[in-house]
């Protein structure tokens, strides 16, 4: 099975490769590119992407699919779905389902769901700790021989420190990152958006920026005790950048992700939308100031991963007061056209700069063989239209919890092929 | 003039003339009171429903009487509001309202922003009588009333607000108010009970009243709740007492005409001791009566009326 992309702009950052050229697709694996002759093109299903790029397929580092457990928010099938439909052909599964994937059946459970419903890649993150509680290691080794890339207790925050201590110290030996969701929970009780003015005036809890900070400070520090890879999750203050920045230059193991939202979005929309429920994030939206150096933290490369954190709620779950709603909004069809649309249009980031963040960082951070065009890779190919303009409405996530609703993005994927298998051609899904 | 409102959601978002107008409208409300008939038939046909997750005897009674008064049909909905219960959603609760045709619902929730998701979702007109830590308007207004009352202006006055800021919604409406209408507001409590950034509302923080007790004209003292010293908030409620209490001694050097002022329920001798909240000082029980006048007269604008003073309400 052979499938010829032609007419793109092949961009390949990882081979530093950006230009206009062809590519081919045999048996699953990139072929080669270039000018690739019609003759030898014959008999070959051919894709014009004529205005198009052409991208290694984007990696999504952080999002929650919701199965097994909550099947009413999001499945498996839907989520990559999601992901097919924001130009993602791998995902990185959290593991605060229920049960927690904090065993060998666990991992075993979402690989073998995702093989035969999944329709992109999916990465399972095993838990820190046993039910996530922070309490006992999880069996990490057995795990990882499983098939997790990462562990994390996301959404738990391991706050016992000679625990994460433990689990930086362990993970050494199997090359893999943990993933800290950074809250001191202490700090951050009750808490409803960010502290500050904006709360006060709302009469909201608010969660002060040291909670995120306190935790980021004190993983680098433990990354530096035990030599351990500290990979940390939804970065969004300006402290936390420099925090990550100090300790990269330092030489500790140590790198970051953002989400869209942290560089789109601030405090002021709670109130701008009335407590739409929908702007409930944890961690909260911050402030201007913030959203300028999470910008900047991208740029200088202090920040090296954009990720959705892709967490699908029941309207019936968020259609309440802001204090009992849940945290969360869903984001696999919303990254790319946020990442184009308020960095990369406006000067921020280059389209190169912005696939680092989206795959080939990803990828390096996870150990997995993907994230560039190199020939004899994975077939996993982005086409993307830089200029497509859309209101965001329907998702194909079960889902409909975004604060982006009714909002106007500027470039989307129209195309998503997976290990050689195109399951989205021209904006419509084939899978 | 008239009040171009669906709703009553907070002082944040009124002006000065709104402010005005309503203040200038409870004022005949008000006198009608001494009258051996204190009704008028201004809201017959309309209903109002009291829907309180919160329990409240003094702001929900006053709403009633305040709705009776004009004549309007009253209904009580009162739930109880643990989250632990899971029971009907708020959403789905109002809607249920709205389908019965209500007019004005009147809304004490225990958590901020519920009048807001109310108010986006049904079309009566809502009346927030207390959010979580959010606003109190209608606490605000008639504390507004009353000090305008006993004082002929509130420009340029000193007002402080005393105790729980923090927690308090019934501060932040006055802050609102008070700011709007030109006052001079100082916030005085403990550090801890402070909320983050208040002074970029324009109010003076201070931890101890006795920097500023001679050139204030007027004090809200705030009831505080045993809860806070579980939250480690203040040490105990004695030591809160001793240097946030208002007591006699506290107020020694005051002005004569100091109006001492207390949104109840009081814990006496916590708060607020017995001697200033029975003192010649206190306008607690006006602030009462003056509550029925100033709900009357946001029911009575939001329906449509016009309002100002002089105005005759009983044709």
């Amino acid at each position: 099975m052979k499938i010829l992309i032609r007419n793109g702009v092949v961009c390949d950052p990882q081979n530093k490769f950006e230009k206009k050229a062809d590519l081919l697709i045999e048996n699953g694996k990139i072929r080669s590119i270039g000018k690739i002759l019609p003759a030898r093109a014959r008999g070959v299903r051919t894709i014009d992407a004529r205005n198009r790029m052409v991208v290694p397929g984007l990696i999504d580092i952080h999002c929650h699919l919701r199965e097994p457990g909550r099947e009413d928010e999001e499945t498996i099938r839907t989520a990559t779905r999601a992901a097919v439909k924001g130009g993602f052909t791998s995902i990185c599964s959290m593991p605060n389902t229920q049960p927690v994937i904090d065993s060998v059946s666990g991992v075993k459970f979402v690989l073998e769901t995702a093989r035969q419903e999944g329709v992109v890649n999916v990465f399972p993150v095993g838990a820190i700790t046993k039910g996530s509680l922070g309490q006992e290691l999880a069996s990490i080794g057995k795990m990882k021989q499983a098939g997790i890339i990462a562990i994390s207790d996301d959404g738990h925050p391991v706050m016992n420190a000679v625990i994460m201590r433990r689990a930086l110290e362990y993970c050494k030996m199997f090359d893999i990152p943990v993933i800290s969701h950074c809250e001191d929970t202490n700090l951050s009780q009750n808490g409803e958006m960010n502290e500050g003015y904006i709360s006060t005036v709302l009469g909201l809890k608010g969660i002060p920026r040291q909670a995120e900070e306190i935790m980021v400070a004190r993983d680098i520090a433990l990354a530096e005790l035990t030599g351990g890879r500290l990979h940390i999750a939804h970065i969004s203050t300006a402290r936390s950048v420099d925090l990550v920045r100090h300790a990269k230059k330092s030489g500790i193991r140590v790198t970051a992700e953002t989400a869209p939202h942290y560089f789109s979005l601030t405090e002021e929309l709670v109130k701008a939308s009335n407590y739409n429920t929908n702007t409930k994030i944890n961690p909260p939206l911050r402030t201007k100031k913030d959203v300028e150096a999470i910008k900047r933290g991208l740029k200088d490369n202090s920040i090296d991963c954009i990720a959705s954190d892709h967490a699908p709620h029941l309207a019936e779950e968020k259609d309440q007061e802001y204090k009992t709603a849940p945290f969360g909004i869903i984001g696999l069809e919303t990254t790319l056209p946020l990442v184009i649309t308020y960095l990369v249009n406006n000067g921020k980031l280059t389209l190169r700069d912005a696939l680092m963040k989206l795959s080939v960082n990803p990828a390096r951070i996870l150990n997995l063989k993907k994230g560039n065009l190199s020939p004899g890779s994975d077939a996993d190919v982005t086409i993307l239209n830089l200029k497509e303009t859309r209101t965001i409405e329907r998702f194909e996530s079960m889902s409909r919890n975004s604060p982006f609703l009714g909002m106007k993005l500027t470039g989307f994927a129209d195309g998503t092929i997976v290990g050689g298998k195109v399951v989205m051609l021209n904006s419509k899904l084939l899978v | 003039m008239k009040l171009n409102r669906k709703d009553l959601l907070g002082l944040e978002y009124l002006d000065k003339d709104e402010i005005d107008l309503i203040l200038q409208t409870a004022r005949p409300f008000s006198e009608l009171f001494t009258r051996t008939v204190k009704k008028v038939p201004t809201l017959r046909g309309k209903t109002v429903v009291l829907l309180f997750y919160e329990p409240s005897t003094r702001t929900r009674t006053s709403f009633e009487l305040a709705a009776k008064r004009l004549s309007a049909d009253t209904l009580n909905i009162t739930v109880a509001s643990s989250s632990v219960v899971k029971g009907e959603s708020l959403i789905d609760t109002v809607k249920t309202i709205e389908a019965m045709k209500a007019d004005f619902v009147i809304i004490r929730h225990s958590m901020s922003g519920s009048a807001h998701i109310v108010a986006n979702t049904i079309s009566a007109s809502i009346i927030n009588a207390g959010d979580g830590m959010h606003e109190h308007p209608t606490q605000g207004l008639l504390d507004l009333f009353t000090i305008q009352q006993k004082k002929g202006r509130i420009k340029g006055l000193n007002v402080a607000i005393i105790g729980d800021i923090a927690h308090s919604r019934v501060a932040r409406s006055n802050i609102w108010g008070l700011k709007k209408l030109g006052a001079n507001v100082f916030v005085v409590g403990p550090s801890t009970l402070m909320p983050a950034d208040v002074e970029k509302l324009g109010v003076e923080v201070h931890y101890h009243i006795d920097k500023i007790i001679p050139k204030l004209d007027v004090i809200n003292i705030l009831r505080i709740q045993r809860e806070r010293q579980e939250q480690n908030l203040f040490p105990t409620l004695e030591e809160f007492s001793e240097i946030f209490g208002i007591n006699s001694k506290k107020l020694v050097r005051a002005k004569n005409d100091l109006l001492v002022l207390h949104p109840g329920p009081m814990n006496r001798g916590v708060e607020i001791s017995s001697e200033v909240a029975d003192g010649k000082n206190s306008v607690i029980t006006e602030q009462v009566t003056n509550g029925i006048a100033v709900r009357m007269a946001v029911l009575y604008l939001l329906a449509g009326g016009e309002g100002g003073a002089g105005e005759n309400f009983d044709s």
